[in-house]
C-alpha cells in the first residue's frame, strides 16, 4: 500500500526554485499495475525515485505499508529499498565486471543473506527468467533482452512488495520489449505492485491503472 | 554484508582493473621496499655493533681516573687528578658482589725474539683479565696471581704475535725483550678477531705493575671489574664510588657501566634505524597519494554503480566500506610485495657481500604491513566517503 499526502519535490536550479512534484495525492493498493506516462520533464521519474525511497519529498507525507517513511533516516530507508522495493532501469544499471549470477546476487549480498539461501534463490532466479547456461557470463557477453532479465530477476531476488520500472523497454527492439513487459506482468500475479513508467501509450494502456502527468501534477480523469 | 562478500566484491574491481591495480599496488611496494631493505640494514648494523661491544660481558663497569659530567672523552688520562692506582684496584676485589678486577694499563712497545721486531699493543693487565673480559688462554697460561709489587717479567702473547715471531716454533718458555727488558712466555691466547678495525690478537699482555713502568706512567689507565650477574648494578656502583672515594677523599675518578653504555649505544643505534627507515617511509607516502588518485577516479568512473548500490538497498556504510575495502586491499597486497621484495633484496645483498650485517625482525616486517594497511585506509577515506555521499538519483542519471 502507497499513500502520497500532498508530496511536493522542488529543486533549486541556480537561484530560483523549480517544482518538479506539486501536491500529489495518491494511494496504489498492493497488486496493482500502474502506468506512469507523460511528456519529458512531467515529474514521472521524479515520482518513481519518491515511491522508492531513492529521494525524499520537499514537503508531504508517504506511508509505505501503514508505516510513514518519509522522516526515516538513511540506514532505514535502505533497509527498505533493500526488503520492499525493486527497480528495474533502461539501461539495465548491471554492474560490468560481474557474472549475471553475482549480479543477481548483489541485493542478497547487501543485505547479508546466509550463503546457502543465496545460491539457492539465484538458481531459482536463473531458471525462472532462463538464463542458467549464461550464469557466468558477464554482461558485455549478453543480449539486451538478456541483459533485462537478469535486471529483473535481479530486482525481484528480495521478493519485493513494490516493483518500479523505469522505461524498461527503452533500450530494447519491440519483440524483446514485450517479452519483458509480460515477464513483469507475470509479477503482478503473485501480489506484486507494478509501477511502469513509461513514454509508449500502447505499453502504458495495458495497465490496470494508467496515471497521466503533466507540469508535475497527476492529471484527473484523463480522457 | 558478510566479510567475505566484501571481499569477493572488492577484489572483482581490483581484478577487473588488474593493469591499474598493479601499478597502484606498485607504489605501495617500492615504498615498503625501501623501508624493509632500509630498516633490516640498520637493524643488522645495530645488532652487529652491540655484539661487538658486547663480547667481553655486559656485567662490566669500568673505572676510569678523573671526573667526567658528561658523556664525552676523559681527560683525566692527561689531567692533573690523582691517578688510580694498582692498590686501588686490589682494593675493590672485597667489595660483595664483585667477582673479578683487572687492573689495565694500554701502550705500544717493541717486542723482540731472536732478531726479528714487531711493534705491538701492549697491556698491561692482573691476573684475572680473562675472566673479567671472557677471553681464553690457548696453550700455557695467564699472568699468576704475583705480588703487584714484585711482579716478575712474565708475558703471554697474542695470537698474531705468536705466529709472527714463533712461527713453527713452541713459544713457551722463550724469552722475548719487551721495552729493553727480558720476559718469559707463559702463555698463548686464542685469537679473538678484530674489533671495529682494532686488531685484538697483534697484543702483549704483561703484568700491570710492570706495564707501568715500562710506559713510565704513574697510575692506571682503567680498572674493569665484573660483578655477579643478577646483583644490583647500582649497589655495586655505590659501593665502588664509596671505597675509592674514602682512598682518595674525593670523586676523582668515572665508573662507566658496560650496561648502561650499551643501552645508550643501543638507543643511538634504534634512533638511526627508525631515521631511515622513515626516509623510506617517505615513498610509501607517495604510494599513498596513488591509492588516492585512484580511488578518487574509481568513484568518479563507478558514480551509476554507486547509485545502483543504493537502489538495491545499500546502505552508505556499506558503500564506504566497499571502496575502503578496495583501497585497502590494493596497500595490503602492495605491502606484501614490498615485504616479500625487501626481504629478498636484503637477504641477496648479504649473499653478494657477506660483511654486510642484516636482519630484519618480525616485528618491522608487520609493523610495515600494518603502515601500508593504514596507508591504504588513509588514502581511501576521502574518496569512499564521497562515494557513500553521493546522491543517489543524480549517481544513476551518468553514465
Amino acid at each position: 500500500m502507497i499513500e502520497f499526502e500532498r508530496v511536493s519535490r522542488s529543486f533549486t536550479v541556480g537561484d530560483q526554485q523549480v517544482s518538479a512534484l506539486r501536491d500529489i495525492n495518491l494511494s496504489i493498493t498492493s497488486g496493482d499495475y500502474v502506468s506512469i506516462m507523460g511528456p519529458s520533464g512531467s515529474g514521472k521519474s521524479t515520482l518513481l525515485n519518491l515511491i522508492g525511497l531513492l529521494d525524499r519529498p520537499s514537503s508531504g507525507t508517504y506511508t509505505l505499508d501503514g508505516s510513514n517513511v518519509t522522516a526515516l533516516n538513511d540506514t532505514q530507508q535502505a533497509r527498505i529499498r533493500s526488503r520492499k522495493i525493486g527497480f528495474v532501469f533502461q539501461s539495465f544499471h548491471l554492474v560490468p565486471r560481474l557474472s549475471a549470477a553475482m549480479n543477481i546476487e548483489l541485493p542478497l549480498i547487501l543485505a547479508g543473506i546466509p550463503v546457502q539461501e543465496r545460491k539457492e534463490r539465484v538458481q531459482k532466479l536463473l531458471e525462472n527468467y532462463g538464463l542458467t547456461d549464461r550464469a557466468h557470463h558477464r554482461p558485455d557477453q549478453l543480449s539486451g533482452g538478456q541483459r533485462q532479465r537478469v535486471a529483473i530477476a535481479r530486482a525481484t531476488s528480495m521478493h519485493p512488495s513494490v516493483l518500479l520500472a523505469d522505461e524498461p523497454t527503452g533500450n530494447l527492439d519491440q519483440t524483446t520489449g514485450r517479452e519483458v513487459i509480460n515477464l513483469l506482468e507475470q509479477l503482478t500475479e503473485q501480489n506484486v505492485t507494478l509501477i511502469l513508467v513509461t513514454h509508449d501509450p500502447a505499453l502504458g494502456e495495458r495497465a490496470s491503472r494508467q496515471l497521466h502527468m503533466r507540469d508535475g501534477e497527476i492529471i484527473p480523469n484523463h480522457r | 554484508m558478510l566479510i567475505t562478500d566484501l571481499i569477493r566484491l572488492t577484489s572483482s574491481s581490483f581484478l577487473a582493473y588488474r593493469m591499474r591495480s598493479f601499478l597502484t599496488g606498485l607504489g605501495i611496494a617500492i615504498g615498503i621496499t625501501a623501508v624493509i631493505l632500509l630498516t633490516s640494514i640498520g637493524e643488522g648494523l645495530h645488532q652487529f655493533v652491540l655484539s661487538e661491544f658486547s663480547q667481553f660481558g655486559t656485567n662490566l663497569i669500568a673505572i676510569q681516573p678523573g671526573k667526567t659530567q658528561t658523556q664525552g672523552g676523559n681527560v683525566g688520562i692527561f689531567g692533573s687528578v690523582r691517578t688510580i692506582s694498582i692498590e686501588d684496584a686490589q682494593s675493590l676485589r672485597l667489595l660483595p658482589n664483585v667477582e673479578y678486577i683487572n687492573p689495565s694499563i694500554t701502550g705500544n712497545s717493541e717486542v723482540r725474539f731472536e732478531g726479528k721486531t714487531r711493534r705491538t699493543t701492549t697491556i698491561g693487565a692482573g691476573h684475572d683479565m680473562t675472566k673479567v673480559l671472557s677471553t681464553r688462554i690457548k696453550t700455557g697460561s695467564f699472568l699468576p696471581d704475583d705480588d703487584p709489587t714484585q711482579a716478575r717479567a712474565l708475558v703471554v702473547l697474542g695470537s698474531k704475535v705468536r705466529d709472527e715471531l714463533f712461527a713453527g716454533v713452541n713459544p713457551l718458555g722463550s724469552y722475548v725483550r719487551i721495552g729493553g727488558q727480558r720476559y718469559r712466555v707463559i702463555g698463548v691466547m686464542e685469537p679473538k678477531g678484530q674489533m671495529l678495525g682494532f686488531d685484538l690478537d697483534d697484543t702483549v699482555f704483561i703484568p700491570a705493575a710492570r706495564a707501568l713502568e715500562l710506559f713510565n706512567r704513574p697510575g692506571l689507565m682503567e680498572i674493569q671489574l665484573s660483578y655477579k650477574a643478577g646483583s644490583d648494578l647500582n649497589n655495586v656502583m655505590s659501593a665502588i664510588t664509596k671505597r675509592l672515594i674514602e682512598r682518595h677523599g674525593r670523586e676523582d675518578f668515572t665508573l662507566i657501566p658496560q650496561e648502561k653504555a650499551l643501552e645508550v649505544l643501543s638507543s643511538v643505534l634504534n634512533v638511526i634505524t627508525f631515521a631511515v627507515g622513515a626516509l623510506g617511509g617517505i615513498s610509501l607516502l607517495v604510494g599513498g597519494v596513488g591509492i588516492l588518485t585512484i580511488m578518487t577516479m574509481a568513484v568518479s568512473e563507478r558514480t551509476a554503480e554507486i547509485g545502483l548500490l543504493r537502489a538495491l538497498g545499500a546502505q552508505e556504510r556499506q558503500v564506504l566500506l566497499l571502496f575502503l575495502g578496495e583501497a585497502i586491499l590494493l596497500s595490503a597486497s602492495g605491502g606484501l610485495a614490498g615485504l616479500a621484495l625487501g626481504i629478498g633484496i636484503a637477504q641477496a645483498l648479504h649473499g653478494l657481500f657477506p660483511a654486510l650485517p642484516v636482519h630484519t625482525p618480525w616485528l618491522f616486517a608487520i609493523l610495515a604491513e600494518l603502515s601500508a594497511i593504514s596507508i591504504g585506509l588513509l588514502a581511501g577515506v576521502m574518496p569512499a566517503r564521497r562515494a557513500a555521499r553521493l546522491d543517489p538519483v543524480e549517481a544513476l542519471k551518468t553514465q
